[in-house]
């Protein structure tokens, strides 16, 4: 890149504090290009995150109430979320589904992903596409087929399960509930997963194939053994998105609300909720500070996996 | 620029980002509506000539044509009918619209049981000024009481919901019944008969819905909900009498006559067009529902009064029933009153509605005409079921009340007497659940609580 200025050009100036002060035309101008970049950026983040966060914040430390108006209080409202059954039942609830439902859809994407990989699958683009699908339809739209799939009297389902002679599983009761969501959440985003994965495997170097393919290993070896390790951070990506994901679960218990109120209570996910609690019990600030305390939780997950993650793999040689 | 120095320009930055918030958070939504005063008729005129835009929100199907009729009276006014949703997502986004202090609608249709719920957050309009208080005499008794509070008028009555029986005289017919059971302990019998012989439910209890099951404790003469219009509110939704009318419920679901799924759902209108249900207890404005999914059914339903605690008794409850209000943030008072007044307040849109809709009206000029009462409609096979309601209509206690709450009332309803409802479980313990979160919650929020 050629120099516009005629001025003298100094070398760039090594990091301490007081030659910061003398930089070059050049380095100003490149800072300013930088900050402009970034500008769009930190202006989208400031205004849609950090701002309502900060609202958010503020609002979780006062209370409204009908008979009384507004009365700062502290930290009162996030005592009351720790002791409240209602939140602490909900985050339980989201951390089975993490343990149950995450490692089964990252396992299947990690299959889908290795089988069309390893070239002995016909078909494998279009296979891609239809795994793809399901992650291309809306979540309300795939919420409300589910729901409808589901149905006892009408839902395919059901009516084949009488047509085979065997009385119909009430797959939204309380008790099956749960694993209902999950399969709604597993067939959405396997796919997603799975494309994810898929890019990272394409782009390992060939030569290690062709290596392994010297020492006589087999697919599965060489899937056990080099493509897995070497996606390793896009597997970590995914898992992060999926806690995250899962934590935040809304869609699916409020649509099914409607159609299964006794499955699905106003607590049922934290972020419900907080939704519930903003809208319907009128209480923003205690909504406001149950949605932090829910951010807090899904951040501190996410850092103890990412810890436990890089640990392990800088202990490797 | 210096590191220090855009370290203080950003904290300056956030700094009054912050106070930015803080100071827009302290505002109150405001008002601007006119004084006290009465309006006067050159600022009707004025205002009803000017060119303007009104939303009203509402979820009465076909209200379009009661509008059209408003415009063509007002040609210069412009109406834009929207439905938001039925039921708790019209008041949901009603509120946010009022918290956030616009997006909000001119008219909005509300239902008389959440009126104290929207007039105590001051969101509604006084529309006496307007001249609403001139109106009383015009509208029945008790919808009436459920508009006004003290001085002020909410809302213009625009229809009820006097509770009956609709059956389906097929299916009742093939079961061997030729006749609507008059008594609780006769329904209890038929309700063995018709599953039995037809496979059919005679109804259905919806486990997510209050409406009805307030309703049925109304008839009762189960009165659970007292305001005072100030800060004390009367919460006793476990009384012997409602565990009484409970109980009875209780004994018919768990032994599979009643059927308990979630109403107006895809599922539920299905079940009524395939005849799962041979019976809804329910308000006079269900055909409307009815019209669409059930269509096929169309004259093959009966209505006759609910069946009676004791014999010979003549009593009902009310279901839903709505008015339309003004909200207080409207840029255009004079207009929306109007529009308010008019579609349920002139002869021939208020009777559209109980032709056309089904919905039973509050007017007294409308109940009195005879092209409402000798109406013969097509869905009831010719009955006159005009008729019929406003005879129920008289017998639906007047002093009924709600709590100003009642977004929680329904959703707590939901989690407990709701969800032992749909578990076929303890109806009794349901009620006991349900005092306990109403009460805990009028605490929370400041009111004074009395449980008699």
């Amino acid at each position: 890149m050629t120099m516009a200025k005629a001025k003298q050009v100094r070398p760039a100036p090594a990091p301490s504090g007081a030659r910061l002060r003398r930089r070059s035309a050049v380095e100003r101008k490149k800072n300013r290009a930088a900050y402009l970049f970034v500008l769009p950026f930190v202006v989208l983040f400031a205004a849609m995150l950090f701002i309502p966060l900060v609202y958010a914040g503020y609002l979780s430390m006062f209370q409204v109430r009908i008979i009384g108006g507004e009365s700062f209080i502290g930290v009162a409202n996030y005592i009351r979320a720790f002791l409240d059954p209602r939140f602490l039942e909900g985050l339980l609830r989201m951390g089975v589904f993490l343990i149950v439902q995450v490692p089964i859809m990252l396992s299947l994407a990690l299959v889908f992903a290795l089988a069309l990989d390893s070239g002995r699958v016909r078909g494998s683009r279009v296979l891609r596409l239809l795994i793809f699908v399901p992650f291309a339809v809306p979540g309300v739209i795939a919420t409300l087929m589910w729901g409808y799939l589901y149905g006892n009297d009408f839902g395919p389902i059901a009516q084949v399960a009488r047509a085979l002679g065997f009385a119909p599983p009430d797959l939204l009761a309380s008790g099956n509930i749960l694993g209902s969501i999950m399969n709604i959440v597993t067939w959405s985003f396997v796919g997603y997963n799975m494309i994810i994965m898929y890019a990272a495997l394409r782009s390992i170097p060939e030569e290690l194939f062709e290596a392994a393919d010297i020492d006589g290993a087999g697919q599965i070896r060489v899937a056990w053994s080099i493509k897995i390790p070497a996606i390793r951070p896009a597997i970590l990506l995914t898992v992060i998105f999926s806690i995250i994901g899962t934590f935040q679960l809304f869609n699916e218990p409020s649509l099914l609300y409607r159609i299964a109120p006794d499955a699905i209570g106003v607590s049922f996910s934290p972020n419900f909720y907080a939704y519930n609690l903003a809208f319907i019990s009128l209480d923003t600030n205690y909504a406001a500070a149950i949605a932090f305390l829910l951010g807090t939780v899904i951040a501190t997950i996410s850092y103890i996996i990412q810890h436990f993650a890089n640990r392990s793999q800088r202990s490797e040689p | 620029m210096t590191r220090k120095a855009s370290r203080a320009s950003a904290g300056v930055i956030s700094g009054v980002a912050l106070a930015v918030l803080l100071l827009s958070g302290c505002s109150a939504a405001g008002s601007d509506g006119p004084a006290s005063n009465t309006v006067t008729k050159e600022e009707f005129d004025k205002a009803m000539t000017t060119p303007t835009d009104l939303t009203f929100w509402t979820w009465v199907p076909d209200i379009q044509n009661q509008v059209d009729l408003f415009e063509k009276a007002y040609p210069a006014i412009n109406v834009k009918v929207e439905n938001v949703g039925q039921g708790a997502p019209h008041y949901q986004k009603l509120r946010s619209a009022i918290d956030a202090g616009s997006g909000a609608p001119d008219v909005a249709q509300l239902n008389f049981e959440y009126m104290d719920t929207f007039a105590l957050t001051g969101s509604l309009l006084d529309l006496v000024p307007f001249g609403a208080g001139e109106l009383s005499d015009q509208y029945v008794d008790w919808t009436w009481k459920q508009v006004a509070r003290g001085d002020a008028v909410y809302a213009i009555p625009q229809d009820s919901g006097p509770m009956g029986n609709l059956y389906r005289s097929d299916i009742l017919t093939a079961a061997g019944l030729d006749a609507a059971p008059v008594t609780y302990a006769d329904y209890a019998a038929a309700a063995e008969v018709v599953r039995t012989k037809t496979g059919s439910y005679i109804s259905n209890l919806a486990p997510g819905d209050a409406g009805p099951v307030i309703g049925l404790l109304w008839q009762a003469g189960v009165d659970p909900f007292g305001y005072d219009g100030a800060e004390t509110v009367n919460i006793n939704v476990n009384s012997d009498g409602a565990k009484e009318v409970m109980s009875y419920w209780q004994d018919l679901v768990q032994k599979d006559l009643i059927s308990v799924d979630p109403d107006f759902t895809d599922e539920w209108f299905q079940g009524l067009a395939g005849g799962k249900y041979a019976g809804w207890l329910t308000a006079a404005w269900a055909p409307v529902f009815l019209s669409g999914t059930a269509a096929s059914t169309s004259g093959l339903w009966t209505a006759a009064p609910l069946p009676q605690w004791k014999e010979g008794d003549n009593v009902s409850g009310n279901w839903g029933g709505s008015a339309d209000a003004v909200m207080a943030s409207s840029a255009n008072p004079i207009a929306a009153y109007e529009l308010a007044r008019w579609i349920n307040n002139e002869q021939e849109p208020a009777l559209k509605f109980s032709t056309d809709q089904f919905l039973f009206p509050t007017l007294n000029s409308v109940l009195a005409d005879p092209a409402f009462s000798d109406q013969e409609a097509e869905f009831y096979g010719g009955q006159k079921v005009n008729a019929l309601f406003a005879e129920i209509s008289k017998t639906v206690d007047t002093n009924f009340q709600w709590l100003p709450f009642q977004d929680f009332v329904t959703s707590s309803f939901n989690e407990t007497i709701g969800k032992a409802i749909a578990q076929k479980g303890d109806f009794s313990a349901g009620l006991d659940e349900w005092q306990k979160q109403l009460v805990d919650y009028a605490n929370q929020q400041g009111f004074t609580v009395t449980t008699s």
